[in-house]
């Protein structure tokens, strides 16, 4: 059977059993919709969490970047894991005892003000959009590489999966399809990195070959066969980074603070039944997570050793391009991959210097891992299941998010304070249905921005979300004043930052121009500092918080009397 | 009121901050001391394979942030019980 058959075979199944949850899953109230009822197992919430959180860019990308940068990778292998530390011991717990539904109704109620709610829920909406467009795409590059349909056909059908499970199922549909999917993805990623490791190093688990000596019997480790290659080819060496220490340690912050302020991550917390699990369902999250993100950096080690050995030959003299094998004229097709034969030899080279002949797109190495390896048809099959899985779990999530912010914060707490159940649900609904439209048309007409807002959306979270929710449990006598002023200035300083550097004037966009040598990706970091200062500031030349705010607070630091999740 | 008295009360929540800052100090050092700002004096160290810095940087860090949450459920659940505000 070849792999298109196989891979139609493998995503369909797939596609079956989230529909199938779908149905057992239905939504019956509110509480179902937004927090699935509120009775989560803990375990199952972690998988939940961890699919909800690794998205197309964790799936598709990352390995791919890490590849290509070395050392610099880091940034999102501790940012984007670390945050969970600061979610769990600094947020969740707490959040999880408040009991209400969404981030802007916890802003909007401890902060006493519907100023604040309506702030919270504009940053919300709009951090949730730049990723959903993201994933959208996600879903059309697979779609289009492996199944062979038209980009656009490609988002529509992610589009009608996504449509059918989250407004049949609201929260409790989204969690159990999630369950699915982090189980189809985690397989997808570790089963070609276990072959691979096992080809390269003769090492089952790919976290060991990693550091392990090469299986050709030369007694070299791989990493240091790697830096003595990259250093060959005129790249730096790959242990090694090229940012600045101080860049680095700015965009790790931001990231980990910015995981731990995104709503749609947060938000999990709200399903779990106890304060407890709250906790616990964290560290499941991100033990499930850390499968995938200690997998990733040997993976991107593999593919970068296995690619340059494929293009430039054992002997490193470049191979001839008529021989090329199918997986470089497949990803051609696409314009991922481009070959320029700028010496006129007929053979193809790959270095960082002026001796390069290649263009390799860094998207692709997930994808073209288990073709470069010469892996069996079934595996790069589930490769683009696993693909799909990643796109459309965070996809749901995210949209989820969106049309609990407009039914519930937005009309239910705003402009119709008296609507029932029922027609709440409607409208949550209605919401979600529309949202996927919207991303959907972004999926097949990305503004041409949407790699440089990964980093807005990021910054915002950290400048806005995060410091407002820390004071919000950790000071009593914090204010509405303080808390406004400071997620408003930074969110305008973080904004004015990346806006500059990337939209007005991207020709500035170097280290000697960046303040304190901090790129745009690591200034969330600086943001979530001056919402901090503002606050205070602010706080401290106005009145505290009354008394039954502080009253409030002091109930949500400790476990017991923890109900359901409610709108009251 | 959950809690038997005012200082049990704010017995607790100290115990929680104390708690809360030595694991974030650990969070610190495994992420940002020993994957960033000491990366090059690590990586002098050899550590199966790895160089000792990149290895916190890409590997090491993540298996302690897992960890830590795990230690801190535990700890405040034992904690939780002991001041009687745990969830029956």
């Amino acid at each position: 059977m070849d792999v298109q058959m196989l891979t139609f075979i493998i995503v369909g199944a797939s596609f079956a059993l989230y529909i199938a949850i779908a149905i057992w899953a239905r939504a019956g109230s509110t509480n179902d919709f937004y927090v699935a009822g509120g009775g989560v197992p803990p375990v199952m919430n972690g998988m939940a969490t961890a699919a909800d959180w690794m998205s197309a860019a964790s799936f598709i990308s990352m390995a791919g970047l890490i590849s290509f940068m070395g050392y610099d990778g880091a940034v999102y292998l501790m940012g984007w894991t670390g945050g969970y530390v600061l979610l769990a011991l600094c947020l969740a717990p707490y959040l999880r005892k408040f009991g209400k539904f969404t981030v802007p109704d916890f802003i909007g109620d401890r902060y006493y003000s519907q100023t604040a709610r309506t702030v919270a829920v504009f940053c919300a909406i709009f951090v949730c959009f730049t990723y959903v467009a993201g994933q959208m795409r996600g879903v059309g590059v697979v779609f289009s590489r492996f199944l062979e349909v038209d980009i656009v056909a490609g988002v529509v059908i992610g589009m009608v999966i996504v449509f059918f499970y989250t407004v049949l199922g609201g929260m409790k549909g989204i969690t159990y399809t999630q369950v699915a999917q982090y189980c189809v993805m985690i397989f997808a990623y570790i089963v070609p990195a276990v072959f691979i490791s096992m080809m390269v190093t003769g090492h089952i688990l790919p976290q060991t070959g990693f550091g392990a000596t090469l299986a050709d019997g030369s007694g070299m480790h791989m990493l240091q066969k790697l830096d003595n290659l990259s250093v060959e080819l005129g790249f730096n060496e790959y242990t090694s980074g090229t940012k600045s220490t101080i860049d680095v340690f700015f965009i790790t912050f931001a990231l980990m603070v910015g995981t731990a302020g995104l709503p749609h991550v947060i938000v999990r917390f709200f399903t779990v039944p106890k304060v407890h699990d709250a906790r616990k369902s964290a560290g499941y999250a991100l033990a499930f997570i850390a499968i995938l993100y200690t997998t990733a950096p040997s993976l991107a080690a593999f593919a970068r050793v296995n690619m340059i050995e494929t293009i430039n030959g054992s002997e490193m003299t470049g191979t001839s391009y008529e021989e090329a094998p199918s997986w470089i004229k497949n990803w051609e097709q696409t314009g991922l991959i481009v070959f320029e034969d700028k010496n006129g030899d007929g053979k193809m080279f790959y270095s960082g210097d002026e001796r390069n002949e290649m263009k390799v797109d860094r998207d692709i190495m997930v994808l073209a891992n288990p073709e470069i390896a010469n892996l069996p048809a079934w595996v790069i099959a589930l490769v683009a299941a696993g693909g799909v899985a990643a796109a459309l779990s965070t996809s749901a999530g995210l949209l989820l998010v969106i049309s609990t912010s407009v039914s519930h914060d937005l009309l239910k707490r705003n402009f119709m304070p008296n609507i029932t159940d029922k027609a709440e649900l409607m409208y949550a609904r209605l919401a979600a249905g529309v949202a996927i439209v919207i991303a959907g048309y972004f999926g097949i007409n990305p503004p041409g921005f949407v790699a440089q807002v990964v980093a807005f959306a990021f910054g915002l979270a950290a400048s806005s979300f995060f410091p407002a929710i820390i004071m919000g449990i950790f000071s009593k006598r914090m204010n509405d004043k303080g808390a406004i002023a400071g997620m408003v200035s930074g969110i305008a300083f973080t904004a004015a930052y990346i806006i500059y550097f990337k939209f007005v004037n991207p020709a500035a966009n170097t280290p000697d121009n960046w303040w304190f040598g901090i790129s745009p990706e690591g200034i969330g970091t600086l943001g979530m500092m001056v919402n901090f200062i503002v606050a205070f500031l602010v706080f401290k030349a106005t009145d505290e918080a009354p008394e039954e705010i502080q009253e409030l607070v002091e109930s949500i630091r400790y476990p017991k009397g923890a109900g359901e999740a409610s709108a009251h | 009121m959950a809690f038997r008295n005012e200082d049990d009360k704010r017995a607790y929540w100290s115990e929680n901050l104390a708690l809360l800052a030595k694991l974030l100090v650990i969070w610190f050092i495994v992420s940002f001391g020993a994957g960033i700002i000491f990366v090059d004096i690590l990586n002098e160290i050899q550590f199966f394979g790895f160089k000792l810095g990149f290895w916190f940087a890409q590997q090491g860090s993540i298996y302690v942030f897992v960890a830590l949450i795990f230690v801190y459920m535990a700890k405040m659940n034992a904690m939780d019980k002991r001041y009687g505000v745990d969830e029956e």
